[in-house]
């Protein structure tokens, strides 16, 4: 069956400076793919600067890797022109974390709404346009009277973090790249929205990329789990697995610092090592804060295979059997 | 007025109810003037707290916590007013001070770390500048040696290094903007100290320094803390009382056991069982139906069209806040006879 989505071996790297020339390893060597007749919800976790934000912006076209390639159904998303680039800038559609950065403040609300109505011809009528929003807007739990001709500055940081999911929900799209979309918002709202997200993939064959450090939405939305730190993959598989049974020291670090809603389940008590700047460009990225770091890993250490659906790139792993980088999929169930 | 007798649940031990609270706010109310219509975003608010105690201050988007703080701090403005209410930190009214002495008390009796804080760093300002500017006209007084060693110890109370004063904002993380946040705030040792949303883009391992860093200079200073947000989970984690807000009123105030263990309001009750645990994967329950319009808020209470437990009485009449024996805040029907 044909991909929706394909990364082979993509890379990000980022210079910065002209003299001494610094480059960031924002992301590195990762391969994905999607399948267009299995929607899935797949999370990709990881602390800020673990390059979770970079590989949403590669998604959507934003960026180019530095190296590898990314293809959308079959065509390089960076080669795209004309019929091709107007579907894709339609089918691949985006919720960002920051709602603040994203909106102009000198548009009202209607605007950011009825933008994309028009370019991609959503409705015939005007009355249809409305309809259209009315229903995108209800599905996050707002009001059209409430929110519809108003500026950014007059809405809360959840209202508008919820005009921006709408706005999603309104070009149904094929590929959602979701980075935090519920951050600003309450838990039982926060549940309506995580529920929109999963009935668009489930009912409207929706493929949606979560992007999140909130582990909890993640095990409760998404089949599988991606971990990154540092640009690179750490651990990887089923989200069930991943959270309950945590393979890589990293992973348990970020599972142990979840704040459960639970009074009984206290949030870790271990020191947490301050994450340097900068830091070694080889071997382990995470062995500068690793607690249980050894000599060997200087080396960069490959994903080791647990079970059919959990990897972690961890030499305490070394007696399971490598897998290769290219073979990631293989670990996320759909 | 209302004076709960006050139980840090942190520590389990009983501070003693004689010290007077260190905020006390009395039916605050604030109303925006929009196009559409008169929007009231705070009403009758009242609450207090303790110092050295932590309430979180959690309600649904748009029910009016961030309205709430900057009611606190009197930065509301047009199309918003303050209709009334008082404030008092320690002995002094906020409400009824000059702008001058406001202006005193802003930072040196109550701070406030605004929503999207770290967001709004000067780019092209050293950080050591902005901190300085923050406290400058505060300090008049002091010689610039002076006012920079205050603002280098600030951060360093917060975990940053001294360096940290001569950088620009684009050279720090996140966690580390959202600590220099935390400084300004903490400059001239505030009373009370409102932090909004201060890590909700945050991932979790650096959210959870940053709140241990709230903590600690909280306990240096003998502050009282309210932090608003929406993650119940940090809630649980962080905070003594959990104040909860709807459409504008405190609906329950609580403390942090009895919040999660025992919610008393129907909203409330309805906010604790949409959290997610380990145990009920994909099972999202959220709580049915939409917030109310400010601009037409519903007769009587105004969670009634939503609520489980509604009674004819509450379609009509506006239930008030009761103080409950156990010293909780309840505004509900269902406790008239309890109170
Ligand atoms: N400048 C303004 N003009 C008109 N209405 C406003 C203005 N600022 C806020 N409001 C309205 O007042 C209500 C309360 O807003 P507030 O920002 O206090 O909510 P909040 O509880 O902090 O929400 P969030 O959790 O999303 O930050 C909202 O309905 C909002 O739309
Ligand atoms: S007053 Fe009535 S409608 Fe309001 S929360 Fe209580 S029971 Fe429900
Ligand atoms: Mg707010």
């Amino acid at each position: 069956m044909a991909n929706l989505l394909e990364l082979r071996n993509v890379s990000k790297t980022y210079t910065q400076g002209i003299i001494n020339p610094k480059s960031t390893v924002a992301l590195q060597d990762i391969s994905l793919t999607l399948k267009e007749d299995k929607p899935t919800i797949m999370t990709v976790a990881g602390e800020s600067g673990s390059g979770k934000t970079t590989l949403a912006m590669l998604l959507l076209g934003f960026i180019t890797p530095t190296t590898g390639q990314i293809i959308y159904r079959g065509k390089d998303i960076t080669q795209l022109t004309g019929e091709d680039k107007l579907a894709f800038r339609r089918e691949v559609q985006a919720v960002f974390q920051d709602p603040f950065a994203v909106f102009n403040p000198f548009y009202t609300v209607d605007h950011l709404l009825t933008v994309p109505i028009k370019k991609f011809k959503l409705a015939k009528t005007k009355a249809q346009a409305r309809d259209k929003m009315d229903e995108a807007l209800t599905a996050v739990g707002l009001r059209s009277e409430d929110v519809l001709g108003r500026f950014p500055h007059q809405l809360s940081g959840g209202q508008r973090q919820r005009i921006n999911v709408a706005r999603a929900l309104l070009l149904k799209p094929r590929l959602l790249v979701a980075d935090e979309p519920v951050s600003m918002v309450d838990a039982s709202l926060r549940a309506s929205i995580l529920e929109t997200l999963r009935n668009l993939q489930r009912d409207h064959g929706v493929s949606i990329i979560y992007i999140t450090h909130d582990l909890t939405t993640a095990y409760h939305i998404a089949k599988s789990i991606i971990v990154l730190y540092r640009g690179g993959v750490m651990e990887a598989g089923n989200v069930d697995e991943v959270i309950k049974s945590p393979q890589h020291p990293y992973t348990r670090l970020l599972v142990d610092s979840i704040p459960w809603p639970n009074l009984n389940q206290r949030w870790g008590t271990d020191t947490i090592k301050a994450r340097e700047t900068g830091g070694s460009a080889t071997g382990c990225p995470f062995r500068s804060r690793c607690p249980v770091a050894m000599d060997k890993c200087a080396v960069q250490p490959p994903l080791f295979q647990m079970h059919k659906t959990q990897a972690a790139a961890c030499y305490l792993h070394e007696a399971n059997p490598k897998i290769a980088a290219e073979r990631l999929s293989e670990l996320l169930p759909v | 007025m209302v004076n709960t007798q006050e139980r840090t649940a942190g520590s389990g031990t009983t501070r003693g109810a004689a010290e007077p609270p260190v905020l006390r706010v009395e039916k605050l109310e604030v109303t925006y003037y929009t196009d559409a219509g008169r929007a009231k975003a705070l009403d009758d608010v009242s609450f207090t707290l303790q110092a050295g105690q932590k309430l979180g201050m959690v309600g649904e988007s748009g029910s009016g916590k961030s309205t709430l703080a900057l009611a606190m701090m009197r930065m509301i403005k047009a199309p918003g007013r303050i209709e009334g209410g008082k404030v008092f930190v320690g002995e002094v009214e906020l409400m009824g001070l000059n702008d001058e002495e406001m202006r005193k008390s802003r930072l040196s009796r109550i701070a406030y770390i605004p929503q999207g804080a770290m967001n709004s760093l000067n780019p092209v300002l050293r950080i050591g500048a902005q901190l300085v500017d923050a406290i400058k006209s505060h300090r008049s007084g002091d010689s610039k040696a002076e006012i920079e060693q205050r603002c280098v110890h600030a951060l360093k109370s917060v975990d940053l290094d001294a360096r940290v004063f001569r950088m620009f904002p684009h050279e720090l993380s996140g966690g580390m903007k959202q600590r220099v946040c935390i400084a300004i705030g903490i400059l001239l040792e505030p009373q009370v100290i409102i932090a909004d949303e201060p890590t909700s883009a945050l991932d979790v391992v650096t959210q959870r320094q940053v709140m241990e860093t709230i903590d600690r200079v909280k306990d240096q200073i003998n502050a009282a803390v309210i932090l608003i947000g929406h993650d119940m989970g940090l809630m649980a984690q962080f905070v003594d009382r959990v104040a909860v807000m709807y459409s504008g009123r405190l609906v329950e105030v609580s403390t942090v056991r009895e919040m999660f263990t025992d919610p008393k309001h129907p909203y409330a009750k309805a906010l604790i069982s949409s959290l997610p645990n380990l145990d009920n994967k994909g099972v999202f329950q959220g709580i049915p139906g939409l917030a109310p319009s400010l601009l037409r808020l519903p007769f009587g209470c105004a969670f009634h069209p939503r609520c489980s437990q509604v009674m004819e009485v509450c379609k009509s009449k506006r239930p008030l806040t009761r103080n409950l024996q156990s010293g909780r805040l309840v505004t509900c029907h269902l406790f008239d006879q309890e109170a």
